[in-house]
């Protein structure tokens, strides 16, 4: 193991025993073990710290489906495309989906052509230009996880108990434990083992993923964003996997609690239903998505407006699909870094940047 | 994009929006989803909104990981 990898962290003699006890467990695992980080944000910490290159030859870590701007379909961008095209229209979004591209634009491009779009970092911001501008609608871009959907919902109790006329949301809104049963029954994957997101986990704490344990005998560690608690995570499912068990276990309980955020899932419940969703890569996964509940479809876009929407046209030998599934790792796509870079991408794995294309690219992840 | 920052609340209003110092900068928050938040409490903030209530110790260790990989807090975490 290379000094410089050790360096890198706030407690290196911490981090040298993870690793000697991963390197252990895994010669006494002695077969393949692939292990998937579900959450992007993982992806980012995982390749910043260069763990691939240190992990003994039969631990795998594959990126996951964990990036909500990557897994939108693009007929859902398209969507939310066709709104711009709505003279009455402003559509506000995270900065995050303004490059992606769609069949045919994005929202950066409809910008620069005059359309009337503009990023905002919370919700609570596009409230704010629906008060401003009464004469405009205001159309916020829903895209997210279990961590983002609270507080969309909260946001719009907020514009019913002000009872602004001018706001609505198109949503894309999805339920990761629904992707990971995918995942796990996918036969172009083995997954012996799963790092669980922390922010998603910390609105739903443990119950919702323990079908992988109970159901699938996979297990899965909760881990926060340091690249030691990473490491910490992987140690604990190598342990599992050593002893033959499978625990949803909490190894990131500073920013988890066991039973999440009732307060927030309770949110989410009274805004929106469970409803069927498509992912970029998955498919259509029933009950993986939301929908905003009949009494409030005033606030739901899609329902509030015609839209003329383009038909879908999927970015041309883009292997995104493939890289969210696991099923290659972003150097296996044939245009990586060459006709696709993060100036000129053309797939969303490679525009956000929690994408895993973004993120291989950037840290050089040789895989 | 699923990336909270921990600030620490400074006031609440009647309206349960808080202002808050997020590594030096005054935001406004919402505190509907944390509704035991008072002040001089940490909370993880996603886009404008706690989500939870953290350890101070835990906010001072997340804010030096920011400090180190920036990218992490990138496209509008805050
Ligand atoms: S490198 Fe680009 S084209 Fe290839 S899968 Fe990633 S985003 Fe798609």
């Amino acid at each position: 193991m290379s000094t410089s990898f050790l360096d890198s962290f706030r407690d290196p003699a911490l981090a040298k025993d993870l690793v000697f006890s991963i390197e252990k467990l895994a010669e006494s695992l002695g077969r393949p073990i692939n292990i998937m980080e579900v959450c992007g944000t993982h992806t980012v910490a995982i390749a910043r710290s260069g763990f691939r290159s240190v992990m003994p030859e039969n631990i795998r870590l594959i990126s996951g489906p964990g990036c909500p701007v990557c897994v939108t379909a693009n007929k859902d961008i398209d969507e939310m495309i066709a709104m711009t095209r709505l003279p009455e229209v402003t559509v506000a979004t995270f900065g995050d989906m303004i490059r992606v591209p769609g069949s045919s634009t994005s929202l950066l491009a409809r910008k620069s052509e005059g359309a009337d779009v503009q990023v905002v970092y919370s919700p609570l911001d596009a409230i704010n230009l629906a008060k401003a501008n009464p004469e405009r609608q205001i159309v916020f871009i829903g895209v997210g996880f279990e961590t983002t959907t609270p507080l969309i919902a909260a946001t719009l109790e907020r514009v019913a108990a002000l009872n602004l006329e001018n706001f609505s949301v198109i949503g894309a809104h999805k339920r990761v434990p629904l992707a990971l049963e995918v995942l796990v029954n996918d036969p172009q994957v083995t997954l012996d083992a799963l790092i669980l997101p922390g922010h998603v986990s910390t609105i739903l704490g443990v119950e919702p993923y323990e079908f992988l344990s109970s159901q699938y005998g996979i297990p899965g560690a909760i881990t926060g964003f340091e690249p030691v608690d990473v490491l910490q995570g992987i140690a604990m499912l190598l342990e599992q996997l050593h002893r033959g068990e499978a625990q949803i276990q909490i190894a990131y309980m500073r920013g988890v609690r066991e039973e999440g955020n009732p307060t927030a899932r309770a949110a989410i419940d009274r805004m929106f239903e469970i409803s069927d969703a498509t992912w970029r890569g998955l498919g259509a996964i029933p009950g993986s998505g939301y929908r905003i509940r009949d009494e409030y479809a005033r606030y739901d876009a899609k329902r509030r407006f015609e839209l003329e929407v383009e038909k879908t046209i999927e970015p041309k030998g883009c292997r995104c699909g493939d890289v969210l599934r696991g099923v290659i790792s972003p150097n296996g796509c044939p245009l990586f870094g060459k006709v696709c870079v993060p100036e000129n991408p053309v797939g969303p794995c490679m525009v956000s940047s929690e994408g895993s294309c973004a993120a291989y690219y950037r840290y050089q992840v040789q895989d | 994009m699923c990336l909270a920052i921990p600030a620490r609340i400074e006031s609440i209003d009647e309206d349960r929006v808080a202002s808050v110092d997020i590594m030096g900068v005054k935001r406004q928050i919402a505190v509907d989803l944390v509704p035991k938040a008072q002040i001089g409490d940490y909370v993880l903030v996603h886009a404008g909104y706690g989500i939870e209530i953290v350890s101070e110790e835990f906010a001072q260790e997340t804010i030096d990981l920011i400090r180190e990989f920036p990218e992490l807090a990138m496209d509008g975490a805050l």
